[in-house]
């Protein structure tokens, strides 16, 4: 009950103080606005990079040319062969028949070229579609499925494939780096932001121990005021990223520039995104004033 | 009973000053001291010791049984509880009013709402202010300012009450009405020591009086036996 009291008076103090400096408390809450827009930016940036490198590499498919005159029961037996190993996800089968229609409505000069041949005498080849589960080990698994009995040249894309999965992995790890290293950015200027606004109020830090406020008596609404900071500065940009987002997206219809960038549906994208906006708000606002209190106190 | 004893008590500042040098003294529960001396005798740094605001390199103090000179810095606000302090330049909280100034002090104790109104408005009517407690400190004089540091310094009725320069900042006639609060509460049992440079203040009062020089007592009137002999 005790404890109760002194944190509900805690919270109370904590939310008075944040209207009696206002200016200070404006100063904050501007800085951590401005600073989570910018990390807001950067983290729907990064994620939709991400977004379009995985459906680029979702559409990357090993095709395993059979063996002309192949039995039926060879090719039942040879997809569930392929299904077995660890890095298939799925196999689909696709007849020389076909693969000459659809290759006839692709085009008109090869429709003239195949009417010369009868259904027996069709010069393609039965195959199968793979999808792997992980593309960088594309080539392993590929070269696992040559050596099945029945398969007689297997197609990725070989060298390709490896560089677009080599460039996918820096773009996304230059990603990280850039949200990272924004966040610490973030973090240590509103905590120095912060630090000032409670420099400036040493005074009342000194007058609470005069008084007998323990150590944790006068951290505490600090804290809460550092959490009520961090709340009050992440409403704007989260306001932003759920309504700047979801208006991009439909005026954009989802597409940027070309079909392959296609951009990550708002929701529940914008939810996640202002929840992490939230989080870094809250959390850095807390340790802000923490770290800011515990310099003008004598431990 | 002795509510403060110190035995060779010696303070040296880091610049190499001392301010104290070996000095004994014992003052018992309900006395009203003043301790009197020119600038720079020791007298701030003898009160600020008893608040463990400055520590002493040697000697023992203890204050209401708590052995202050070993008082560590996290536990500091053990020994504030039991004492109030009164400062010559107030320190009340300027975004805080008159009535919450006080009641912080209790509030940090985590006592009810109810106890906390009593307890405030009860010693505001003490200090006279009970019509002002809605009032921001800057917008009070000086001695209303410093009757709202006596509030907040005895609302959990401390048996010690510390005043360094309490009047330092106010004209003579604000200054006897602080003195007159002051001796109220030192008549309802609350021991007052009190540091002062005004010997017409203290000729008045005729209590206890003892005269620093150069970091040693030199001389411990007995009440009323004080007479100005101009040092």
């Amino acid at each position: 009950m005790k404890v109760f009291r002194i944190l509900s008076r805690d919270i109370r103090d904590s939310f008075k103080s944040v209207f009696r400096n206002f200016s200070l408390s404006l100063a904050s809450i501007t800085c951590i606005t401005i600073t989570l827009l910018v990390v807001s930016i950067s983290v729907i940036l990064s994620l939709n990079v991400n977004n379009i490198a995985t459906l680029i590499e979702k559409d990357v498919t090993i095709v395993a040319f059979l063996d002309k005159g192949i039995e039926e029961v060879d090719i039942k037996l040879l997809q569930s062969q392929i299904e077995r190993l660890d890095n298939v996800e799925s196999v689909v089968f696709q007849s020389k028949e076909d693969t000459k229609n659809e290759m006839m409505e692709a085009s008109e000069d090869f429709k003239n070229v195949m009417e010369n041949y009868t259904e027996d005498e069709n010069p393609l080849q039965d195959s199968f579609k793979i999808k792997v589960v992980d593309i960088e080990r594309i080539g392993n698994t590929a070269n696992e499925i040559k050596e099945l009995s029945g398969v007689d040249v297997v197609k990725y894309g070989e060298g390709m494939v490896e560089q677009l999965v080599n460039v996918f992995k820096v773009v996304r790890n230059v990603c990280i780096f850039i949200v990272v290293t924004l966040i610490v950015v973030t973090a240590f200027l509103i905590s120095n932001t912060i630090k000032i606004t409670i420099y400036s109020r040493r005074k009342e830090i000194e007058i609470m121990r005069l008084v007998g406020a323990s150590n944790l008596n006068i951290k505490i609404p600090f804290v809460f005021e550092g959490l009520f900071l961090g709340i009050l500065g992440s409403i704007i940009p989260m306001l932003a990223t759920i309504y700047g987002y979801t208006a991009l997206y439909e005026q954009s219809g989802g597409i940027l520039f070309s079909q392959i960038i296609q951009l990550v549906e708002p929701m529940p994208f914008v939810v996640w995104v202002s929840i992490i906006l939230l989080v870094i708000g809250m959390i850095v606002g807390m340790f802000g004033s923490l770290l800011a209190v515990r310099k003008h106190l004598k431990i | 009973m002795n509510l403060i004893r110190m035995k060779g008590v010696k303070k040296t500042y880091k610049n190499g000053v001392t301010a104290i040098y070996d000095l004994d003294l014992k003052i018992e529960k309900g006395e009203f001291v003043f301790i009197i001396g020119s600038t720079g005798c020791g007298k701030s740094t003898l009160i600020k010791m008893l608040y463990r605001e400055e520590k002493p390199n040697a000697g023992e103090i203890i204050v209401g049984g708590l052995n202050v000179a070993k008082l560590r810095n996290r536990k500091v606000y053990k020994l504030r509880r039991k004492l109030g302090v009164v400062y010559q330049d107030f320190k009340l909280l300027p975004k805080s009013t008159v009535y919450e100034n006080v009641a912080f002090a209790l509030e940090i104790f985590g006592l009810p709402k109810s106890e906390i109104y009593e307890k405030v408005l009860k010693v505001l009517d003490l200090v006279g202010l009970k019509n002002k407690a809605k009032h921001y400190p800057t917008n009070l004089s000086g001695g209303e300012q410093q009757r709202v540091a006596i509030a907040r310094a005895i609302v959990n009725e401390p048996k010690l009450l510390i005043c360094d320069e309490p009047t330092g900042n106010l004209d003579e006639n604000t200054s006897m009405e602080i003195m007159k609060v002051l001796d109220e509460i030192n008549k309802m049992g609350t021991t007052i020591i009190m540091v002062t440079h005004d010997t017409k203040i203290v000729e008045k009062m005729k209590k206890r009086v003892i005269l620093l020089d150069a970091g040693r007592i030199v001389k411990d009137y007995a009440e009323g036996t004080y007479v100005n002999e101009g040092i």
